[in-house]
């Protein structure tokens, strides 16, 4: 008996060993490939000399991160999307920090990102700014946040009527957040950009970015509306049998009681869910707007520049990594703490 | 003759087939204390909260202080500030400290500005002993002590009458008696209260009436001295031996 | 939700009121705007010739073929994504679950970081690196990589011996027989299943961990390996956690699909895009769409559904 187990572990060892090292040499081939580009990687010069070094090509970035970055905007102005964007890097900044878990903070992310921000990018400090000059990462901010901040009152109220709407309101709730959710985000975006002008007053027209933001607002609030539902159904009954004895009608208990306790018990989700909308927004590629997504691809297209996709998206990509690991870090963060 | 606080008017209730609360009819005056004991599933717990609309009747009549509890009308504002209602699980507001439970009532409901709302929520904290604990969060607290506050909660609204959904059976044993000496306080200082509980101790000293239940249907109700010395029905005899 | 009988009528009749004025507004704003440019509402022109080409489809197509064809081609083609791409994830996600299991470190902490690598950067980014990586970085097609018998890869796409007996064989430019994966196809599924998978893979991980510690336990005092435990005691428990999610999973890689149309791959929404540009009839077209993918997640949660249900049947 002995012996066989004593086998057994000898062969759990040996394989262990095994994979270690088949684990450690694919990691020293990555390191090394990785190593090789960036040696090789050319800092100056044009595209002749990177595609002849065969490294990393940073003078692509060079000549094309402002492009990649913030699309056609206006380079005089470019002062306010580059505010816009530390801005938010900062509010994500802080809200690492338990200090700053006060009031205060919603308030910032909410007034200042989602109210405010249209308004720096568009008008304040200097003139306007079109809306389809708008482009690169504000842009997929601008939709991020905005279409993401507004969603939530929505959510908010589609859940509400789900749980306790009468007849009417509630099966309305349950055919949009069906529906909603049924269909890519692709399918409303299409109907944003080509099937919406049909339904408003003819000559009338809303830019396309902000109907696409629509399109957003009403995709991701079907999606919280559900996890939100999940958080009423988490709060116990008997919190709002006390509310109600104390006199509290429908609106005070969920407002005062009930969805104070329902939001902080889902903020892993919802926080999940912001997430994969951040991303999602990269689809408006799709209707020919130009986010971040977008910027990348077209910056590869340039003939000068044919080849360096790689490096294009690599940018990006580090990009999007850096903003969707930092919320998803957080979020752990919050809800380590509330435990 | 004055009218009673509470009339209950063969009230009748069923969970969709079954029938739960078989015509039941039962008074409180203003001022009476009554306890209502009897086996699980007797439908006592489910008669009070009948009373603060947290259950609604299909025939019958609930009257309290005048105002007609009619099914169709739903948690008449009205209605709850004058009846105050304890549960077993506390139902303490988790996100709330001891302070701001016993203050969100009057401040959002009763419009109350908050330092006035503030002196009231400490003035009953004081009474239930608990005013050290005016910045602490429900979950830092014993059960007693959360029972204590949850009552503390509802005096802030100045009821006419108290309503307690066995308030101790979710203690320890150790937490039983400091709910039990607050209630008595309560009892004597003329708070009408109609109580649900097994403890018979507590229907001793301080009820007026007490009334048994079982099956939907109140048996026997009478004062405690005919009530515990000579019952009359033999199912509350049985129920007598058992539980004393 | 509203404190009398008479307040919850008025809500509902009010709602009723304006749900009814704003379908009026739309419909005739509709109507407004075809009568200006000439369109009309109808379905009729699904008879008419399509006029486009179909690179990939499951059988037969020409440019000739109706719109109609067109579209169930496209259908077609997305069913073909759906299959692949759902199993092609949910393998890998299993095995990534596993990864993720293990007691082994380095394999945990490398499943981790991959997974976090995955998850953060949005699919469409992953589905053009792919293609970016299959069309520059394979060989041209006469000095295809055959990495296992009978199997090319190349910058065309990937050439594979069919079930019907045909193997590719190369001749002159093209490969004639065989089954042939288009760079788009292969991208499409590659970055959907990738991406897919590990969103699975957590999910099983989850699932897996839900499963009581006593039963571990139970196993081991039975004599039972790690593997064995996981295998037949905690996998089968860990089903009813996870089918769930899982099956929100298959949905979203079925909506996902829809990418497709950024990459050029004639799945239903790219032909959906297509057939709206040349004929301008986005009304009809849009409302098949989202009527197919209604029906496509239906049907999705139909299944699972069913095998949900048996799972429940265990008595657990």
């Amino acid at each position: 008996m002995e012996l066989i187990n004593k086998n057994r572990q000898k062969r759990k060892k040996l394989f262990s060993l095994f994979v270690s090292f088949l684990l450690i040499s694919f990691l020293g081939l990555l390191g090394f490939f990785i190593l090789k580009s960036l040696w090789l990687g050319t800092w100056t010069g044009e595209a002749q000399t990177c595609r002849t070094s065969g490294g990393f090509c940073f003078s692509f970035l060079r000549e094309k991160w402002r492009y990649i970055l913030f699309g056609s905007y206006p380079d005089s102005l470019l002062w306010r999307p580059i505010l816009f964007i530390f801005s938010v890097i900062l509010g994500i900044f802080f809200s690492f920090f338990r200090f700053f878990w006060k009031k205060a903070l919603i308030f910032y992310y909410w007034i200042f990102l989602v109210l405010f921000s249209p308004l720096f990018l568009w008008g304040i400090g200097g003139e306007k700014v079109e809306i389809s000059l708008w482009g690169g990462l504000p842009l997929t901010l601008f939709l991020s946040f905005v279409g993401i901040g507004l969603s939530y009152p929505l959510g908010i109220f589609l859940a509400l009527m789900r749980r306790d709407g009468p007849f009417l309101l509630k099966y309305s709730s349950i055919f949009l957040i069906e529906l909603v959710r049924g269909v890519p985000l692709i399918s409303l975006l299409f109907m944003a950009s080509v099937m919406a002008p049909f339904f408003f007053p003819t000559g009338m027209e809303i830019n396309k970015t902000l109907r696409a933001l629509g399109a957003i607002v009403i995709f991701s609030a079907a999606y919280m509306a559900e996890v939100i539902r999940g958080g009423l159904n988490a709060v116990t009954q008997g919190q709002r049998e006390a509310a109600h004895s104390l006199g509290f009608g429908y609106w005070k208990m969920n407002f005062l009681i009930v969805l104070p306790q329902a939001l902080k018990i889902v903020i892993p989700p919802t926080v999940n869910t912001a997430i994969s909308l951040f991303k999602d927004t990269s689809l408006v590629i799709i209707i020919a707007l130009l986010d971040l997504m977008s910027t990348a691809k077209l910056a590869v297209s340039d003939p000068l520049w044919l080849g360096m996709s790689f490096e294009s998206y690599v940018f990006v990509a580090l990009i999007y990594f850096a903003f969707s690991f930092s919320f998803s870090q957080l979020s752990k963060k919050v809800e380590r703490s509330l435990s | 003759m004055t009218k009673p606080l509470i009339l209950i008017d063969q009230v009748f209730k069923w969970y969709g087939e079954t029938l739960v609360i078989k015509g039941v009819s039962f008074n409180l005056e203003k001022g009476q204390k009554a306890v209502i004991c009897g086996p699980s599933g007797s439908g006592k717990s489910t008669l009070i909260r009948l009373i603060n609309q947290l259950e609604l009747y299909q025939k019958g009549n609930i009257w309290v202080e005048g105002i007609l509890v009619h099914p169709d009308v739903v948690s008449s504002q009205q209605l709850c500030q004058k009846v105050g209602m304890v549960f077993q699980q506390f139902n303490l507001f988790p996100h709330l400290s001891v302070l701001e439970n016993l203050m969100l009532a009057p401040c959002w409901i009763k419009k109350y500005p908050r330092p006035q709302a503030k002196e009231l929520a400490f003035f009953y904290l004081k009474k239930v002993q608990l005013e050290a604990f005016a910045y602490k969060y429900p979950n830092q607290l014993s059960g007693g002590q959360k029972q204590r506050v949850a009552i503390a909660r509802s005096l802030c609204m100045s009821p006419e009458i108290m309503l307690f959904d066995e308030p101790t059976s979710a203690l320890d044993p150790e937490m039983v008696k400091e709910v039990l000496d607050c209630l008595l306080e309560l009892a004597q200082e003329g708070m009408s209260m109609i109580c649900v509980t097994h403890e018979m101790g507590l229907a001793k000293e301080m009820a007026d009436i007490v009334a048994f239940m079982d099956e939907g249907v109140i048996l026997e109700m009478s004062k405690p001295q005919d009530f515990f010395y000579s019952p009359k029905h033999a199912r509350l005899q049985t129920f007598l031996e058992q539980v004393l | 939700m509203f404190r009398t009988k008479k307040g919850q009528l008025l809500a509902q009749i009010l709602w009723g009121l304006f749900l009814f004025t704003l379908f009026f507004f739309l419909l005739s704003n509709m109507f407004a705007n075809f009568k200006v440019q000439q369109l009309s509402f109808g379905y009729s022109f699904l008879q008419e010739e399509a006029g486009f080409e179909i690179g990939d489809s499951l059988w037969s197509y020409s440019a000739s073929d109706s719109y109609l064809k067109a579209l169930w081609t496209g259908i077609g083609n997305t069913l073909k994504i759906a299959f692949i791409g759902n199993i092609g994830a949910l393998i890998l996600g299993l095995f990534l679950s596993i990864c993720l299991l293990v007691p082994h470190k380095l394999l945990q902490f490398l499943s981790e970081s991959f997974l976090q690598v995955i998850r953060n950067i949005p699919l469409l980014l992953q589905l053009f690196v792919w293609y970016a990586l299959i069309s520059e970085l394979l060989p041209p097609i006469r000095q295809s990589w055959e990495f296992l018998p009978n199997v090319f890869l190349n910058k065309r796409g990937l050439y594979l011996p069919w079930f019907d007996g045909s193997l590719p064989v190369l001749k002159g430019l093209n490969f004639q027989g065989g089954a042939h994966l288009s760079p788009e196809l292969l991208a499409l599924c590659l970055g959907l299943i990738i991406y897919t998978s590990v969103f699975m893979a957590e999910i099983i991980k989850a699932g897996v961990l839900s499963v009581e510690k006593g039963q571990w336990e139970a196993g081991h005092s039975l004599g039972f390996s790690y593997a064995q435990t996981l295998r037949l005691i905690i996998f089968p428990q860990s089903l009813r956690v996870i089918i769930p999610p899982l099956t929100s999973q298959f949905m979203n890689l079925t909506k996902n699909s829809s990418l497709a149309v950024a990459i050029g791959y004639p799945d239903f929404v790219s032909i959906v895009n297509t057939s709206l540009n040349q004929t301008g009839r986005a009304v009809e077209l849009i409302f098949l769409l989202m009527l197919t993918y209604l029906f496509l997640n239906l049907c999705i949660s139909w299944i699972m559904n069913y095998f949900y249900r048996r799972v429940l049947k265990w008595n657990l």
